[in-house]
């Protein structure tokens, strides 16, 4: 204990940057709970083990609304760790803390407790996140995406050669191509890129989404399943059409 | 040095057991030395299945424990003089199952055996991760319905990235063992059809073992379906198995069925 308090080292805090999915209720908060419902229904373990951010924007909401819906969410073990486009008057101490939007983040250092000790640590300066580039970058899988593996390519496009398995899971910025089997779960366009478009081989996904908007197994036409298609979005619609 | 083979499934109560038996019997039979290795801690079972439960001394946690030697644990099969079998414990704590421990056993049962036959808990926990880990080849067990077919599919996505050949870059081979399958119930379509099976986990097919009282009847009797009654239905699955796995080119039937599908589901590139 004593060695501990005699010998001050800067504590890490390294940068960790997580693609977090946003939620974004919509007023009638009844009827945004009650989709929400549907949709966990639809695929469980949808929001289990992802950083959630809820997005009110825009939104009216004070402050008992907000703690409201924190509330039935918690009910529902969806878990927030933070809000986006909140007024600071709006958040309360036991609620998630405010974010703005993610950037990529490199290691930082806490600042050391003296001068000694900063002067013994070699001072390098974190580097500056590096610009955007002007490329689109893609993701190629050569194999099938099996049962339980999720691919998270927040960055562009995701190809994959092979089929992806019920209760596996792409997430990508930009589309998603599968020349196999779609069973599980594809969502394109989540860094907010509405066009963004799905493709694949042979439709029997339990999930697709672009952009935020979704269509469970449930949702998607009968006479789809089965057949290559692909999904876009026209404005708010979700478009699904057949690539035969 | 001999092969290790995992026999894994994820889903519970598919045989595992009684394949990893069925298998290990059948090769030791050619005389190639084989050992079984049961990681069910707790929940042992293999040693009732090879009739051995009377003559457990020591078990795997008992080795890696520093308990025991390891030649102290090994009990040779009453019938066939070249396979073995290591137990697991029925009392102690799976957490007594070290990585390292596990790998100093394996490694020493490599030296001295043809084939080291892991045969897995069900589950994806340690039990299993650590069956696999080692391996250089895996079986993976699966019935024809949903849940063990998607059960499989996680399985084999871990062989493919928790295990050692994968985290140094290689590739594991990965055979499907397709067994409890009921021809009676195929035709009436209550199960999965073969190439539907084949065509969501695609790796290749190892065989067809049949759903049949043969194992029931030999695992009363304490004894591997292909040393208690080799002419059964399912010992010729397993033996043509066996035959498959010493690297053999042999056709697959489908019980209740006359074809054969030998080009066509065979020949399958493996994932
Ligand atoms: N081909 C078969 N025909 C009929 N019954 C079978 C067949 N294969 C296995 N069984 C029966 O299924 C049951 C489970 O088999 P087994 O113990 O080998 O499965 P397991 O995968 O090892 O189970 P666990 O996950 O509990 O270890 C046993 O009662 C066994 O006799
Ligand atoms: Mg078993």
């Amino acid at each position: 204990m004593t060695s501990l308090l005699t010998q001050p080292r800067p504590i890490r805090l390294k940068g960790r940057s997580f693609l977090a999915l946003a939620l974004t209720p919509e007023h009638p908060f009844e009827d945004w709970l009650a989709q929400l419902d549907h949709l966990a229904s639809r695929s469980t373990n949808f929001f289990r083990r992802r950083p959630l951010v809820l997005d009110v924007t825009g939104l009216e909401i004070d402050r008992s609304q907000l703690r409201e819906l924190l509330d039935k969410l918690g009910e529902r073990n969806v878990r927030i760790m933070g809000i986006e486009g909140a007024r600071p008057s709006l958040l309360g101490p036991d609620m998630p803390p405010p974010m703005a939007d993610g950037r990529p983040a490199s290691d930082i250092e806490a600042p050391a407790e003296d001068e000694r000790v900063e002067a013994k640590t070699p001072e390098k300066a974190a580097p500056p996140s590096p610009p955007p580039p002007k490329t689109s970058p893609s993701m190629l899988v050569t194999e099938p995406v099996r049962s339980g593996q999720a691919l998270f390519f927040p960055e562009g496009d995701v190809t994959v050669v092979g089929s992806v398995a019920s209760g596996a899971e792409i997430i990508a910025g930009g589309s998603v191509h599968i020349y196999g089997t779609l069973r599980g779960r594809v969502m394109a366009g989540t860094m907010g890129n509405g066009s963004a478009r799905i493709f694949c081989s042979k439709l029997e996904a339990e999930l697709v989404a672009i952009d935020g908007y979704y269509k469970t197994a449930e949702d998607l036409e009968r006479d789809l399943r089965g057949k290559a298609v692909q999904f876009w979005l026209e404005g708010d619609t979700f478009k699904v059409g057949s690539l035969a | 040095m001999g092969k290790v083979i995992v026999v894994t499934s994820g889903k519970g109560g598919v045989g595992k057991t009684t394949s990893s038996a069925a298998l290990g019997a059948a090769l030791a039979r050619n005389g190639e030395k084989v050992v079984v290795v049961d990681f069910d801690v707790g929940l042992r079972n293999l040693d009732l299945i090879m009739g051995a439960e009377r003559r457990v001394v020591y078990d795997l946690i008992n080795v890696i424990q520093g308990e025991a030697k390891l030649a102290q644990a090994l009990i040779r099969d009453k019938r066939l003089e070249t396979l073995y079998l290591l137990p697991a414990s029925q009392t102690r704590d799976k957490d007594n199952l070290t990585a390292e421990g596990v790998e100093t056993v394996i490694a020493a049962l490599k030296q001295s055996f043809d084939w080291v036959i892991c045969d897995s808990p069900a589950g994806i926990e340690r039990g299993a991760t650590l069956a696999m880990r080692h391996a250089d080849v895996a079986i993976v067990v699966t019935n024809p319905e949903v849940s063990s077919v998607r059960d499989s599919d996680r399985i084999i996505g871990l062989l493919d990235s928790k295990t050692l050949m994968a985290e140094q870059g290689e590739r594991m081979e990965k055979h499907l063992l397709l067994t409890r399958y009921d021809p009676a119930r195929a035709e009436r379509g209550d199960m999965l059809k073969v190439d539907d099976v084949l065509e969501i986990l695609s790796i290749p097919l190892l065989g067809i073992v049949p759903e049949s009282m043969d194992v029931l009847r030999a695992s009363n009797v304490g004894s591997p379906v292909t040393l208690s009654d080799e002419r059964s239905a399912p010992a010729i699955a397993y033996f043509d198995a066996a035959r498959r796995l010493r690297g053999e080119l042999l056709p697959v039937t489908i019980p209740g069925e006359k074809r054969g599908f030998f080009g066509k589901l065979f020949g399958r590139k493996a994932a």
